[in-house]
């Protein structure tokens, strides 16, 4: 980077409230002791040798775990992968599968605030649950469980996540059925949800409302069961599993070439940050660096992401109180926003612009100038729309405020991240904590509120849009030479010229390898891992959703609320279907 | 009150003339492919092997079934299962595929989705019985199957003031059986397939089904995969198909009022 470059970075700090300042000073200053481990400390987007994972007994990776996370690390990970190589028959009991933990703290360790851990084991056929001790591995085992047939003894809600059998032909966890189609590939033999234990609540007014899986308007589909009593809710269960595609297992066994459009459908209103988190891990495993332009268009695609979707929130979180002005307005203005991702790669969500060692699409000096037009006279309006929204309407104020409020105690077990975290005071922000593409450079401020209701929820993002608005502008005007080009010919060299007959098996990948990327999507921590075999093959892809934290805030904050308000809190998560169902 | 009414004078007046006044979409939008027959040979073979979806179509690895439908020696792209990645347009340098801004490019019929280059008029090959029926109102019931949701997002923009679907009587509405026509995005995920059929037996007849997307046509991303279906017309009989993936609002819009107006 220029010097000059540098200095108008600083120069353009993001706005950040006052608020936020106090909340900084609440959580940098409170956790600083140092955590003995026998996990190991890993870097963000650092590709590493399989063999450097500590591989510990369960025993001492169970115990470990536990401990880490009642220091207060959060898992990012937890996953069973399936291992056939000699090493792995070390280690005592158990099969071919094992199980991976990765965990973020951000307690110091070496200087460094934020530190991920990370550890192996041999998956025994069954273990004493961690859930039942701590609650953060809650859906983690359950995915597990169903993925693998690995059973955690003790579990409190061992539910399946997903519906579909796992994949090793083992009994199955949750007492269903299943059995083997014309291609050898398992399936249930009754449809969803199977047997599957709704919670329940008995008594005499007490009464069930079900909704979905296909819902009211154009949407995703999943199962909302109310436990009410009267109007309010006493207990909320969301059962998903209708949008699985299987997309784990198709990338295990897709050619390389389909990768990239695979992982660009996880969730399309995610397009960007997933195939970013997916170049990062292909770069780290390749060894390919990509150019400080390159990172430019990233970071800017990834902010329009999150203002597009921001914006349209906010629009739908207007419509669901019957304040239309706003909810129209934040509709034409959530398109414009897309329709600067069109401009710069052709397509409304951005697919098509990332792609392993770099990005397809130059954003030139004319089309530098005219995003700039675009987004200058966009930000006013937009700001006036928000505040006619969050500040100067009396009456949207007073739906928002004490509805679905989530404590950040509950929001700090629950391990919610992104939005809905910072909506309850856990201030963790990817972009700060682990910085990837440009983001070193910019200033993101600690945005934290302290509320946790469905205001908190609409104001962080209010907050973020301005922001990231300013952060594209930064970026904009950064250097108004060519932004320039940008797909490395890593690209065509590898993945298309490759002359080969089994091009099926063709993988650039560095065998025996390991890494993990972490980015900040609009809703929060997205991270993809991958772990390849000996000869570079992809073993096991893992991907993680932010929604994957995020359903269960969703369904602590209706309890003892109105079942009225479910579209109003719903909406303030705005969480994926598809990305937790991969 | 002084607010909302200062704001609605700022926000102006955003409807879109389509399609009394043709609107153009950026230079790097992908539309209607072209294709260049006379293509150096290496060229179109490299291309062939890029294509993540193998959806280019020569000689070498043609369906034969598919193919007698059509003019067989030429090099077609299969817009159902084609994502628009242009992929194809890089590795050829435009030599070989090309996108146009072209994004009326549906279609009625499962053979036209080969194309080289042309689709025949959507208006033409229309059903006239859903025009006379459907062609001042037509209520439309939307399934999610599997995807992504980004083709239900560019189906659910079309009510924004820009596109205002409802000025044209289309409306997308709650439950099936107020629906006339049901559209499906996303590959069928087995775990959905149960609820779609259900969804279409609601409806009731004559009922018309749209497939949006390249998922909802062939699987699109995900195709190959146990868990979805490798497209809808194997489950149910679909009367309009409209790539993309996903579709601009714009070929959706195009897509419906061709097929169901009778003037646009
Ligand atoms: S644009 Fe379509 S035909 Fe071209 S490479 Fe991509 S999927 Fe294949
Ligand atoms: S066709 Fe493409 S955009 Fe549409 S649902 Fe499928 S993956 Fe998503």
């Amino acid at each position: 980077m220029t010097s000059s470059q540098s200095s108008s970075i600083e120069t353009h700090k993001i706005p950040m409230q006052t608020e936020n300042r106090k909340n900084i000073e609440q959580t940098e200053h409170s956790e600083t002791r140092l955590i003995q481990t026998q996990f190991s400390e890993v870097t963000n987007g650092v590709a590493i040798s399989r063999r450097d994972l500590p591989h510990l007994t369960f025993d001492d990776f169970r115990e470990n775990a536990l401990k880490l996370v009642r220091n207060n690390a959060k898992v990012v990970h937890f996953f069973g992968y399936e291992d056939d190589s000699k090493e792995s028959s070390q280690n005592g009991n158990g099969g071919k599968i094992k199980l991976l933990a990765l965990f973020r703290t951000n307690r110091v360790y070496r200087d460094r605030r934020y530190t991920l851990f990370a550890a192996t084991c041999n998956a025994p056929d069954a273990y004493p649950s961690l859930t039942s001790e701590c609650e953060p591995f809650h859906l983690f085992e359950r995915e597990i469980a169903e993925q693998f047939g690995i059973v955690p003894d003790g579990h409190p809600w061992l539910k399946m996540v997903r519906y579909h059998p796992n994949s090793q032909g083992k009994p199955d966890a949750f007492g269903n059925d299943y059995s083997k189609d014309n291609d050898r590939n398992y399936y249930y033999t009754q449809d969803i949800p199977g047997n599957y234990p709704y919670y329940s609540v008995e008594g005499k007014e007490i009464h069930d409302v079900a909704v979905g899986p296909v819902h009211a308007g154009v949407i995703e589909p999943g199962h909302f069961r109310f436990n009410c009593i009267g109007e309010r809710v006493l207990h909320l269960e969301i059962q998903l599993g209708y949008q699985h595609r299987g997309i784990e297992n198709l990338i295990i066994n897709a050619p390389f070439k389909r990768l990239p459009v695979i992982v660009e459908g996880i969730a399309g209103d995610t397009t960007v940050a997933n195939a970013v988190s997916f170049a990062q891990a292909v770069e780290a495993l390749t060894k390919i660096n990509i150019s400080d332009d390159a990172k430019k268009i990233r970071t800017i695609a990834l902010e329009l992401e999150r203002l597009a979707n921001h914006v349209g929130d906010l629009g739908a979180l207007s419509g669901d109180v019957a304040f239309l002005p706003p909810a129209n307005y934040c509709g034409r203005m959530r398109g414009d926003f897309l329709n600067m991702t069109l401009l710069i790669c052709g397509n409304r969500f951005g697919k098509g612009l990332v792609r392993p060692g770099g990005v397809r699409f130059a954003i030139d000096s004319a089309l530098c100038d005219e995003i700039m037009r675009r987004i200058t006279e966009l930000e006013i309006q937009v700001a006036n729309v928000i505040d006619l929204l969050l500040i100067t309407t009396p009456s949207v104020r007073d739906r928002f405020e004490d509805c679905g409020t989530v404590s950040r105690s509950d929001a700090h077990e629950l391990g919610l991240v992104g939005t809905a975290g910072r909506a309850c005071g856990l201030s963790y922000d990817a972009r700060r904590a682990f910085p990837t593409e440009y983001y070193p450079n910019i200033d993101i401020p600690e945005n934290a509120k302290s509320r946790g209701d469905v205001y908190a929820r609409a104001k962080i993002r209010a907050e973020e849009v301005m922001q990231s608005i300013a952060i594209v502008k930064m970026l904009l005007s950064d250097s108004l030479i060519e932004i320039a080009p940008v797909e490395l010919s890593f690209i065509e060299t590898n993945f298309y010229e490759k002359d080969s007959k089994d091009y099926a098996d063709f993988t650039p990948l560095a065998p025996d390898s390991f890494v993990v990327t972490i980015n900040e999507a609009w809703r929060g921590e997205l991270s993809h891992c991958i772990l390849t075999d000996q000869t570079g093959k992809i073993l096991r892809y893992k991907i993680k959703d932010p929604s994957f934290h995020n359903w269960s805030g969703l369904a602590m904050s209706l309890r003892d609320t109105g079942i009225s308000d479910f579209p109003l809190n719903n909406k303030s998560y705005n969480l994926s279907y598809c990305g937790f169902d991969l | 009150m002084l607010d909302t009414l200062k704001n609605r004078i700022e926000q102006g007046y955003r409807t879109s003339k389509y399609p009394k006044q043709t609107i153009s979409l950026p230079e790097r939008y992908r539309g209607l492919p072209t294709i260049n027959q006379y293509a150096d040979a290496d060229i179109v073979a490299k291309c062939v092997k890029a294509c993540p979806q193998n959806a280019i179509i020569t000689d070498s690895n043609a369906d034969p079934n598919l193919f007698k439908a059509n003019e067989s020696s030429r090099k077609m792209v299969d817009m159902g299962r084609c994502v628009f990645c242009g992929t194809c347009e890089r590795v050829s340098n435009g030599k070989f595929i090309t996108f146009t801004q072209d994004f009326g490019y549906s279609v009625a019929e499962k053979a036209h989705l080969l194309t080289s280059g042309t689709v025949p008029d959507l208006a033409k090959h229309s059903k006239q019985h859903f025009k006379k029926l459907f062609g001042r109102s037509l209520q439309l019931r939307q399934v999610s199957a599997g995807g992504c949701n980004a083709c239900e997002a560019d189906l659910n923009v079309l009510a924004t003031p820009f596109f205002d679907l409802a000025r044209f009587g289309i409306n997308f509405v709650a439950s099936p059986r107020h629906a006339d026509g049901l559209v499906v995005t996303g590959p069928i995920s087995r775990n959905m397939r149960t609820a779609l059929l259900q969804t279409y037996e609601a409806l009731p007849a004559p009922k018309v089904v749209i497939a949006v997307g390249s998922c909802a046509i062939t699987g699109g991303p995900f195709r190959e995969s146990p868990e979805v279906s490798d497209g809808l017309d194997s489950i149910l009989p679909v009367d309009l198909y409209i790539p993309g993936c996903p579709s601009h609002p714009l070929t959706n819009l195009h897509a419906l009022l061709s097929f169901f107006k009778d003037r646009i």
